[in-house]
């Protein structure tokens, strides 16, 4: 294992209703071990799993939601939301929660994971990637 | 070419794993080789010896477990997801104190660094799900 | 870096098929498979989203599947591809990775 491969992980579905979401982000988890280039999308109802103020005490099922502030630690720091998703479900960036990473190279500075691109963007950055995992 | 396989997919509900496993055939067939089968999510379900279809259904699982064996595929079903539905090996029986196993003739049981792992070794990653 | 993308669910069910055109570089391929394959017919309601992105994106569909459910050759949109699993495997090895649109 020397070559370092973009690992990129479409996430499609929203959370709870189905558990692929949760699943998916386990992998992630492990993934991150690998010392792969890692990056995320949030595509069409995917965008729902960020979402903040998420409380599923009554549900009985784990809020799994405050696990996406951990992934700056592992450092995965490239989160792409894709614009066309967010707008076509009326939320915007202020909707989601705010994930950060700690730049070494910039003494720790906190800066921001996500990104909002457009569908345009987003096709590129696909296109770019070496392994896609869907989920 | 080096091919790794995701199913996310149990044997009967979806078509996934039916999918997966036709295209598998074909792969063989065209002389690829298939690095690694992983099962996820609801996929670890085809990964049970009590499957026991109607006589006049395919057994997908044994499907699973002839194809493995004649072109010595790793069959590997997540621990993680096969904890949750209730998927066991000797080793998993023991760890946690279960009166039995279920897993079928040719899979394992492992974690998910395996299908990572597919991904940096393959030179195809293929998803077959719902 | 081309992409061979699959989508296996109807588009009268899903948004699978749609997200795949708005998210596919020129140049792509798309290959319909399980209930995808309902989104390679004519004459649907949905017929444009496959015909509208023909120019940049060459779509194929996976035949068995097409067959299963009594869908003839002469039901699908001029353009669509027919291929086997074979044809899938080709796909596969011919692009440099896949994205599946469950």
């Amino acid at each position: 294992m020397s070559d370092v491969k973009k690992f990129m992980y479409v996430n499609r579905k929203a959370p709870y209703g189905t558990i692929y979401a949760w699943e998916s982000l386990e992998v992630v988890l492990i993934g991150a071990a690998f010392e792969q280039d890692v990056a995320l999308a949030f595509v069409d109802d995917g965008v729902y799993q960020i979402v903040k103020g998420q409380d599923t005490s009554e549900l009985g099922i784990k809020n799994f939601s405050p696990t996406y502030s951990a992934l700056g630690d592992y450092d995965i720091n490239k989160i792409y939301v894709e614009k066309e998703s967010l707008e076509a479900r009326g939320l915007t960036v202020d909707d989601l929660l705010h994930l950060t990473w700690e730049d070494e190279n910039e003494d720790w500075a906190e800066k921001d994971s996500i990104q909002v691109v457009s569908s345009e963007e987003l096709k590129k950055i696909l296109d770019e990637s070496d392994v896609l995992l869907n989920f | 070419m080096k091919l790794g396989i995701q199913i996310n997919e149990g044997p009967y509900t979806h078509e996934a794993s039916n999918t997966a496993l036709n295209f598998c055939k074909a792969a063989l067939e065209a002389g690829h080789e298939i690095f690694r089968v992983f099962f996820y999510h609801d996929g670890v379900n085809n990964g049970t010896r009590y499957t026991t279809p109607p006589q006049d259904d395919r057994h997908i699982v044994n499907s699973w477990s002839e194809l493995a064996k004649e072109n010595n595929i790793d069959l590997v079903v997540c621990v993680a997801a096969a904890q949750r539905r209730g998927i066991v090996d000797e080793g998993e029986q023991e760890r946690n104190g279960k009166d039995g196993n279920n897993i079928a003739e040719g899979f394992r049981i492992s974690g998910l660094g395996q299908l990572i792992e597919a991904g940096i070794q393959c030179d195809r990653l293929v998803v077959f799900g719902d | 870096m081309a992409i061979l993308h699959t989508v296996n669910k109807s588009p009268f069910d899903k948004n699978s098929l749609e997200a795949c055109v708005r998210l596919a570089v020129k140049g792509s391929s798309v290959l319909m498979i399980e209930d995808g394959v309902y989104g390679a017919m004519k004459g649907t309601v949905k017929s444009d989203v496959v015909t509208g992105a023909m120019g940049d994106v060459t779509f194929y569909v996976l035949g068995p599947d097409l067959k299963a459910r009594g869908i003839g050759e002469d039901k699908l949109i001029d353009g669509v591809k027919v291929v086997d699993y074979s044809g899938f495997v080709n796909l596969t090895t011919e692009n440099d990775k896949v994205q599946a649109w469950l």
